[in-house]
């Protein structure tokens, strides 16, 4: 396999005379997990449809393993696992009975499908469900079952459409976790609304407004780019000295919900971390620091950070095609 | 093949799941057993020329009602997307699809045998115009399938589906119903593409493979024109 997994050159999609996607170009390395953000209507769910073979490109041209995605393509679809926007999935069927079906249509057979189905099954959670018609389940378990479709066959490349769109917050966590390790021998591209989601999961983010590609980095650079934000901490040890940064740094990720720590400068014997959560860690801060004999010396709450970049560059973007109309 | 008999199967089963397959097996079957057993006992002889005679219009009637969801629900609910990303040639989709439609038709029609047999017990039967009559009816089933699945093909929802198959069926159906007041050339030609004009022989006793060679290119046709909508949906 070479290392380039997916290819987008210069993709345009017409939707009739409607252009959803504009001249779209980016490449995806194995190992790579990319998250597609943008605004509703930017063409996510688009790009996803070209790699996937489901919709041709009006122009430009996908390469999937190398090998350009056209026609039936049945090559680039046996290595792609595909969780669609809304995990479309036949209703009238059992769950058990769909997995058969998926695992059939991906050519497994045997002893070989009853062990990916097992594993689906057990990695996905839905052993409570396989006697279930589908059109019965909640939507996190939709899109559960939809997933498990996506990686009967052990796809190296899979693409999820907002994976996480209608789990509860404990199947969000585990599905995030799941998407990780997947990640770490597949190629992923998945799509959210969800900002931190990217932040936790994706080593690279791509955003897409009104069809454009307007960015294409990891999400460090990203926040980077727009000065850096989230929690300011500085902290010092007991006498006024500069901390263990290594013992720092371990007490500030053991908070509840923390997402990311990035060490920032030392300055005055203090050293200053910019810390990232899910939810408010200030609660429980104080209490931490003491414990570990830290002194907290500053403390200053910015926006996420992904956030505002991400409507810096979207909403620019609206703005300044505006400005072109009038 | 192998992707086909998946694609078959799971149909085939579809069908029991919900009511359609149900409601359509015993509407065909009470229908031409009422119309056969009635004109039977009417005409008083034993012969099914009469029960084949009704076929076309039967077929044309019940084979869109079989047809309709299989292709156009999946566009309509999203699983066309799941299908349609799998590693499946469009001709496996389509072959899949129609295949369980044949299927279930010729069950509908297996299950006319006992009124044969049922024939053969009152009178004396003579069982050459029964065999060609089963096999102009499997025939039938065949063109009158593909058209159903070309229809599903090319429409947005199953009611769409129904109504665009039904159209074509009966066109088909009744084009060699106009020829007398047509000139020549063009009557004979609405004769020849007409289905009830091939199914005569099939009646009368007569197996001719023009007959059959006719409703096979029909299939054919349906089927390929099939096979070009899903890859034209592609580009949109
Ligand atoms: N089949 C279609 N026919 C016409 N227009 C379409 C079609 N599919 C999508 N579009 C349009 O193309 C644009 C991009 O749609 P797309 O679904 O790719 O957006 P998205 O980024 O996935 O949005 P969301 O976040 O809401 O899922 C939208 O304006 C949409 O209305
Ligand atoms: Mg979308």
């Amino acid at each position: 396999m070479s290392e380039e997994m997916i290819a987008v050159e210069n993709c345009s999609k017409k939707y009739g005379s409607f252009t959803a996607l504009k001249d779209v170009s980016f490449k995806v390395k194995r190992g790579e997990i990319v998250g597609f953000l943008g605004p509703n209507g930017a063409g996510k769910t688009t790009t996803m449809k070209l790699i996937t073979g489901f919709l041709a490109p009006s122009a430009g041209r996908v390469l999937v393993n190398g090998q350009e995605v056209t026609g039936e393509s049945t090559a680039t679809k046996a290595l792609i696992g595909y969780l669609p926007e809304n995990a479309p999935l036949y209703d009238e069927m059992m769950v058990d009975e769909f997995l058969d079906f998926a695992a059939r249509l991906r050519h497994l057979s045997g002893p070989k499908a009853q062990k990916r189905k097992e594993t689906v099954i057990k990695v996905c959670g839905i052993e409570g469900v396989l006697g279930k018609d589908i059109g019965t389940l909640s939507k996190g378990y939709r899109q559960r079952v939809g997933l498990a479709q996506a990686i009967i066959h052990d796809p190296p490349i899979l693409i999820l459409d907002e994976p996480t769109s209608g789990l509860d917050p404990n199947q969000i966590v585990d599905i995030r976790a799941l998407i990780r390790k997947l990640g770490e021998e597949k190629t992923i591209i998945l799509s959210t609304h969800i900002l931190p989601e990217v932040e936790a999961t994706c080593n690279r983010v791509i955003i897409i407004n009104k069809g454009i590609l307007v960015a294409d980095d990891t999400p460090e650079n990203l926040i980077e780019a727009q000065g850096s934000s989230g929690l300011l901490i500085a902290l010092s040890a007991a006498g006024g000295s500069l901390p263990d940064k290594e013992k720092a740094l371990k007490v500030l990720q053991s908070l509840n919900g923390i997402l990311k720590v990035t060490p920032l400068r030392d300055e005055d014997n203090t050293s200053y971390f910019m810390v990232h959560s899910s939810q408010d860690v200030r609660p429980y801060l104080l209490k931490a620091l003491i414990e570990n004999d830290l002194y907290l010396m500053h403390l200053s709450l910015k926006q996420l950070s992904l956030e505002e970049t991400f409507r810096h560059l979207t909403l620019d973007e609206k703005a300044s095609k505006e400005e072109n109309h009038e | 093949m192998n992707n086909i008999i998946t694609i078959a199967t799971k149909e085939f089963r579809g069908f029991f799941h919900s009511p359609v397959a149900y409601i359509v097996l015993t509407v065909f079957l009470l229908t031409t057993g009422w119309l056969f057993f009635s004109s039977f006992f009417l005409i008083g002889e034993a012969s099914l020329r009469n029960f084949f005679a009704l076929m076309p219009l039967m077929l044309v009637i019940f084979s869109p009602a079989v047809t309709m969801r299989l292709l156009a629900e999946e566009r309509k609910s999203g699983t066309f997307e799941l299908i349609a990303t799998m590693p499946l040639k469009d001709r496996d989709i389509i072959l899949g699809k129609y295949l369980s439609a044949c299927a279930l038709l010729i069950c509908g029609l297996f299950f006319t045998v006992p009124y044969a047999l049922s024939v053969a017990t009152i009178g004396v039967i003579d069982f050459g115009p029964v065999l060609s009559g089963y096999v102009g009816t499997l025939a039938l089933i065949l063109a009158l399938a593909a058209i159903g699945i070309l229809a599903s093909a090319l429409a947005k929802n199953q009611i769409s589906a129904l109504i665009l198959a039904l159209a074509l069926g009966f066109t088909l159906y009744l084009v060699g119903a106009f020829t007398f007041f047509l000139p020549e050339s063009l009557g004979s030609f609405l004769a020849y593409i007409s289905l009830t004009t091939h199914f005569e022989n099939f009646t009368r006793g007569i197996i001719d493979t023009k007959d059959i060679i006719y409703y096979l290119s029909i299939a054919f046709l349906a089927l390929y024109l099939g096979v070009l909508t899903l890859k034209a949906r592609r580009n949109n």
